[in-house]
């Protein structure tokens, strides 16, 4: 159902205008004896159930179980999936996370059936195309990022993180000498203190300095004898580089510490520069962003963890190796953290990313870290005026405003993210990273054009105007979608999580 | 935004009730305003041990998540169980039934590092 309000399309929204359904639950449609579908006749003897099974193994009948004809399922389905806002429909500005495009191609790829309808028990003989294919996408990881070593298996981001600091954590075990802190900025993601609690790990926030960077003075007082390892990212959450980055890994290992790098920005330097040569220990790659596999819907992900050659014993279960002609997996390593994912990690998603970075080859990689910190720099430069910047330095893929303008009428970054929705956009992230207070952080990737850009600073110009003019209108929005403005807060003090009859 | 005189306050924005060796802990006015609707409460135990200045729980709101951290070293002998159930108390009623916890206090000296409601008040001012 279309309300029309105020917040109409204009000039600066993607032009919004549509008949979007309000669609009821399965359970609240249908009518007694309708099916989907009509079984034939039953042509051997039938039995009744209570012969087959104990009493207490056959349930009730379920009470206002839908009956639905095929047509009704499907409507159901696709007018919700109208409902659906995604990166093949709308631009997805959600800062840290990458939302670029995913090339069909590698889904089409993907689907080939020697490769879809690989059983992951095949013996190794019989594999060795699939072998390939991760043992070079490893090798292409390795020289994108300048690690020695590549382990496909983590299945997600955080699971890299905990993948490699459970190397981190095995190092220092080795040397017989266990750490028990872990050094990490206040700007740092949420799940880099949670990998590093995972094992056991103490944690000591650093504070940024007023650049938003790390102060290698600050780093060089906390360091100590007692610090595994420092987890940073970098570029930082800020989307800016840390130029100190070279006295901070000398710090860390000067007291025998590691250091540890969140890949989720690597979109912004791939092709440009090598962790592996700013003294990084350890890096997990997020395939499911920078390598342009899809992740909107929950993936699922892939987060590969590189390491340098000190951590290659602890590596994780099977390797992969390349001997005389042959792929094989290597399981026969003592010193192994052991397993991180069943069979070899998300290979579909390690299947897509292969065919992203052969598709690109070594230019086109660059060029990706080029546009995605050009179109941020644009964003960045033609927003300056309307939105405050707490951080004004130098920043690449992604750029951090505030609401400190806008709160002046009582307008905060989530009435900003909600307005957005009526303009056609995804709201940027909100409200991370925590040491900008009322963040919003914008990061348009390398695939969006020029025009689409546009429409998006146009809208954000005429929401800080409309912030100014009218900032009663923004307490209802977004009046568009088919669900307006939810109340958060009472969904997640008195969830309900299961619909009943009413 | 309230700042209770009589009470002694963290850098972290928590308010500590001292009464001889009892100490009840609760976040500030100003934190419930910056961390927003809070929307749950994850407390210690009651026979908890805690170390000064580390973390005894997490407050979740809908913008953010947050550790508190405890003001004081001592045992965890009371635990505000109304916040299970009622997280609001903490936005409505910071100094009051908001509370999250008593603490038996073993540091010799209790009010090291904290701050009385002036000075609690300029640092409000200056983060504000």
């Amino acid at each position: 159902m279309n309300k029309n309000t105020s917040s109409q399309a204009n000039d600066s929204s993607v032009s919004v205008r549509g008949l979007v359904f309000n669609e009821p639950l399965l359970f609240e449609m249908g009518s007694p004896g309708r099916t989907a579908h009509s079984l034939p006749k039953c042509d051997v003897p039938e039995v009744e159930l209570e012969a087959l099974l104990p009493a207490e193994e056959i349930r009730d009948q379920i009470e206002n179980f839908p009956e639905l004809t095929e047509l009704d399922v499907v409507r159901h389905f696709t007018r919700l999936s109208q409902w659906n806002f995604s990166i093949d429909t709308n631009f997805y500005p959600l800062g840290s996370c990458t939302m670029k495009y995913n090339p069909k191609i590698n889904n089409e790829l993907a689907a080939l059936p020697g490769f879809a309808h690989h059983h992951p028990y095949t013996p190794e003989v019989l594999s060795q195309g699939s072998l390939q294919l991760m043992f070079e996408l490893q090798e292409y990881l390795k020289e994108i990022s300048g690690m020695d070593h590549v382990c496909l298996q983590p299945a997600a981001g955080a699971h890299g993180e905990l993948a490699g600091m459970l190397m981190i954590h095995a190092y220092h075990a080795a040397k017989g000498t266990q750490r028990k802190k872990i050094l990490l900025p206040d700007s740092a993601h949420g799940t880099n203190p949670a990998s590093a609690a995972l094992c056991g790990y103490s944690i000591t926030q650093i504070p940024s300095d007023g650049r938003g960077l790390i102060d290698p003075k600050k780093l060089e007082a906390m360091m100590d004898e007692d610090t595994a390892a420092i987890m940073l990212t970098n570029p930082n959450t800020l989307g800016m580089f840390e130029t100190d980055i070279l006295k901070i890994t000398e710090i860390v290992h000067k007291k025998g510490g590691l250091v540890y790098c969140d890949g989720a920005n690597l979109n912004a330097v791939m092709g440009e520069t090598k962790m592996g040569n700013m003294g990084i220990d350890v890096l997990h790659f997020n395939l499911h962003k920078t390598f342009s596999t899809p992740h909107g819907g929950g993936g699922p992900g892939a987060g590969p963890v590189g390491i340098t050659n000190q951590l290659e014993p602890f590596l994780p279960v099977p390797v992969i190796e390349h001997t005389k002609g042959q792929y094989r997996l290597n399981t026969d390593r003592p010193q192994s953290i052991g397993k991180m994912k069943a069979f070899f990690g998300n290979f579909g998603i390690l299947l897509r990313a292969y065919a992203y970075i052969r598709s690109l080859g070594p230019e086109g990689i660059k060029k990706v870290a080029q546009m995605a910190v050009l179109n941020a720099n644009y964003i960045k430069a033609s927003l300056t005026n309307d939105y405050h910047l707490p951080y004004s330095g130098p920043s690449l893929h992604e750029c951090v405003f505030n609401d400190k303008h806008q709160l002046k009428n009582k307008v905060s970054t989530m009435d900003i993210a909600k307005m957005l929705i009526d303009y056609g956009f995804h709201p940027p992230t909100v409200y991370f990273p925590l040491i900008v207070k009322g963040a919003l952080m914008i990061e348009p990737t390398e695939t969006e054009s020029k025009e689409t850009i546009d429409q998006f600073i146009a809208a954000m110009k005429e929401i800080a105007r409309r912030a100014k003019e009218d900032p009663e209108s923004f307490h209802d929005a977004p009046s568009l979608p088919v669900v307006s403005r939810p109340d958060e807060t009472a969904a997640a003090r008195y969830p309900r999580l299961r619909w009943k009859p009413a | 935004m309230e700042i209770q005189k009589d009470l002694l306050y963290t850098m972290e924005h928590e308010w500590i009730r001292l009464k001889g060796n009892r100490a009840v802990v609760g976040v500030s006015d100003f934190a419930q305003k910056q961390l927003g609707d809070v929307v749950f409460v994850e407390l210690p135990t009651e026979g908890t041990e805690l170390v000064k200045e580390n973390t005894f729980g997490v407050v979740e709101s809908v913008k953010t998540v947050s550790d508190v951290y405890a003001p004081l070293s001592g045992r965890v002998v009371a635990v505000n169980k109304d916040l299970e159930t009622q997280p609001d108390l903490v936005n409505s009623d910071p100094y009051g039934k908001g509370w999250m916890i008593e603490i038996e206090v073993t540091d010799s000296s209790p009010e090291d590092g904290l701050m009385n409601s002036e000075k609690y008040t300029e640092l409000c001012q200056q983060q504000g």
